[in-house]
């Protein structure tokens, strides 16, 4: 099958989106399938030397140019949008001739958007984020509504998403969660100066919404109960700021680890006794939970809808009331006192992510290919959209 | 002459609107034709390979005439026959896998682990294809509703898209074995 899938975010920036699009055309492309990705990159060429310019881009990615930083919805966003993104979209449309075109965050206003405007034929899309409903997006409405109904198939990354895609643009959409390489974090090896009573937190040191204040509120309590604990965080951000207002002796418990690679970050995982999710909110899926039960790794997070979720409404791994420092040191100090309660979450943790490994989301992703291409044509450029084609004056 | 020139910018105008709009209707109705097909295409399956599985003695006798009865009458419903049909199908697969033992037993006998796997993958696209077809559905209808459309009758002669309404849970013991995720 040919496919193409469209990344609205930089591929030179990492981030979850893009990460889940490369593990899912690697994925198909293992499968035997032709997979292009368009995605906004930097395309000025490298300097002699292999310093500086453009990092090298995998052979599956075009490029639709380079992403503007622009305000978005209350923060700066790098978008792709005017003419020139738009002709590169008809011109990887129109030479990729695909069966099926997966697009991802269609209703923002970068290349998701344009190739929505610009395609024709059998196009599926996923909404990863569960914004709420912001005035832009009622007054873009009109030009959104358009454009998105030419999408054949949704899928929301988790049934929270798509209750929020249903109340703000209609329709339903099946869920198909995020997948993980279940076995690359289960394989890990584990590192010995990351073991012994020690707590896992990975994500942003300085977004709020990652919750690492809420988890060093509540680390006095947990070493007053458990002195030899230590807090392992991975993660870039103002380290400093990060444990201002400690006593010294809590600080000297925590360990920063700065950005950790892909296979420290499974290392870690598989190295700590408690893994802790105190995000406070503005996740829609949460794919470090999986990554931490795919290591074996006991977790513990807020109960936030789609963490909920993602935990099997407990079952896979305990909950704790969103910002409750207080309830978050407790949980913490029972699990740490209880090997056996761990094991068992390890156990269940485990059993419970093999159905976000690839192998299964990949084989539910492709269903949904195969469902909207039954009985249509393949993805061509959509000429009704242009002035001339109005006036039957487009050439074929 | 200001006044004609203006009057034609709002006609031509009012033209391309128009024939932006009824573009977008027709786009629409191809979507829906193309669900629908899928739609067919994937109830088509899942009644076949149950009635395969029937047929074919791997289950008890009663299961057997259960599940070959619904999945003939799925066959051969009525168009307005075939919601009730397909869901009567769906409450038999139920019944029959109900019990995680008998997956295993069909498993065993020859050709029966792809006997269900095929039927695992028909009860999981049968609601998946179903949910695009009524998305589709949606998205016409609401743009029917529209004044203009009424008016100018923009629609022709289509008819007015009805959904697909029918019980496709799939057999709990079918989908938990895959890991597969709720729709």
């Amino acid at each position: 099958m040919k496919i193409g899938i469209v990344c609205p975010y930089s591929w030179d920036v990492p981030g979850g989106v893009q990460f889940h699009i490369r593990d899912l055309a690697e994925h198909l492309i293992r499968l035997g399938h032709e997979v292009s990705v368009l995605a906004p990159a930097d395309d000025a060429p490298p300097k002699p030397g292999g310093l500086g310019g453009a990092p090298t881009l995998p052979p599956y990615v075009v490029s639709a140019g380079r992403a503007v930083p622009v305000p978005y919805n209350g923060s700066v966003a790098r978008l792709n949008f005017g003419f020139l993104s738009a002709a590169r979209v008809r011109r990887w449309l129109h030479e990729g001739r695909f069966d099926v075109i997966h697009i991802h965050e269609p209703a923002s206003p970068s290349l998701g958007l344009l190739s929505c405007w610009a395609a024709q034929g059998p196009i599926v899309a996923t909404f990863h984020t569960s914004n709420p409903r912001s005035r832009a997006m009622i007054a873009a409405y009109p030009i959104l509504q358009p454009a998105l109904e030419k999408i054949s198939a949704r899928i929301a990354v988790s049934e929270y998403a798509r209750r929020t895609l249903v109340e703000h643009l209609g329709g339903d959409a099946v869920v198909i969660p995020n997948g993980v390489d279940v076995e690359f974090f289960a394989r890990a090896e584990p590192r010995k100066q990351w073991q012994g009573g020690t707590i896992g937190f990975i994500g942003r040191i300085d977004e709020p919404r990652k919750g690492l204040p809420v988890l060093m509120r509540a680390l006095p309590r947990i070493l007053e109960e458990r002195p030899e604990t230590r807090l392992l965080v991975a993660g870039r951000g103002d380290t400093e700021e990060a444990v201002e207002g400690l006593p010294a002796a809590v600080r000297e418990r925590v360990e920063f680890l700065g950005m950790v690679s892909d296979d420290d970050k499974a290392r870690l995982l598989r190295s700590v006794d408690l893994y802790v999710a105190p995000n406070t909110g503005g996740e829609s899926f949460g794919i470090i939970l999986v990554e931490a039960m795919s290591a074996g790794a006991p977790v513990l997070a807020s109960d936030l809808d789609a963490f909920a979720q993602v935990l099997d409404q407990g079952a896979a791994g305990e909950l704790f009331v969103n910002e409750d420092a207080d309830e978050l040191a407790a949980a913490a100090v029972r699990l740490l006192a209880d090997p056996a309660r761990r094991a068992e979450l390890r156990a269940r943790g485990s059993a419970h992510v093999r159905r976000f490994d690839w192998s299964v989301v990949g084989g539910d992703i492709l269903a949904v290919y195969e469902t909207v291409t039954d009985g249509a044509a393949s993805v061509a450029t959509d000429e009704r959209t242009t002035l001339r084609a109005r006036f039957g004056l487009a050439r074929d | 002459m200001t006044t004609i020139i203006w009057i034609v910018v709002a006609l031509v105008a009012v033209a391309l609107y128009l024939s932006w709009t009824a573009g977008r209707l027709d786009r629409l109705h191809a979507r829906i034709d193309a669900a629908r097909a899928a739609l067919d295409a994937q109830l088509l399956r899942r009644a076949s390979v149950a009635q395969e599985l029937a047929t074919a003695g791997v289950l008890d006798p009663a299961a057997s005439i259960v599940l070959y009865e619904s999945a003939h009458a799925a066959r051969s419903a009525e168009p307005d026959q075939r919601e009730v049909a397909e869901s009567e199908l769906s409450q038999a697969l139920r019944a029959v896998f109900d019990d995680p033992e008998t997956a295993a037993q069909v498993r065993e006998a020859p050709g029966g682990t792809a006997a269900v796997g095929e039927l695992t993958q028909a009860v999981r696209r049968v609601p998946m294809a179903r949910r695009f077809h009524n998305d589709a559905v949606r998205a016409a209808r609401a743009v029917r509703r529209h004044r203009v459309v009424r008016w100018f009758r923009l629609a022709g002669h289509a008819p007015f898209p009805l959904a697909f309404e029918m019980d496709d849970e799939p057999p709990p013991a079918l989908t938990a074995e895959r890991g597969a995720t709720a729709l």
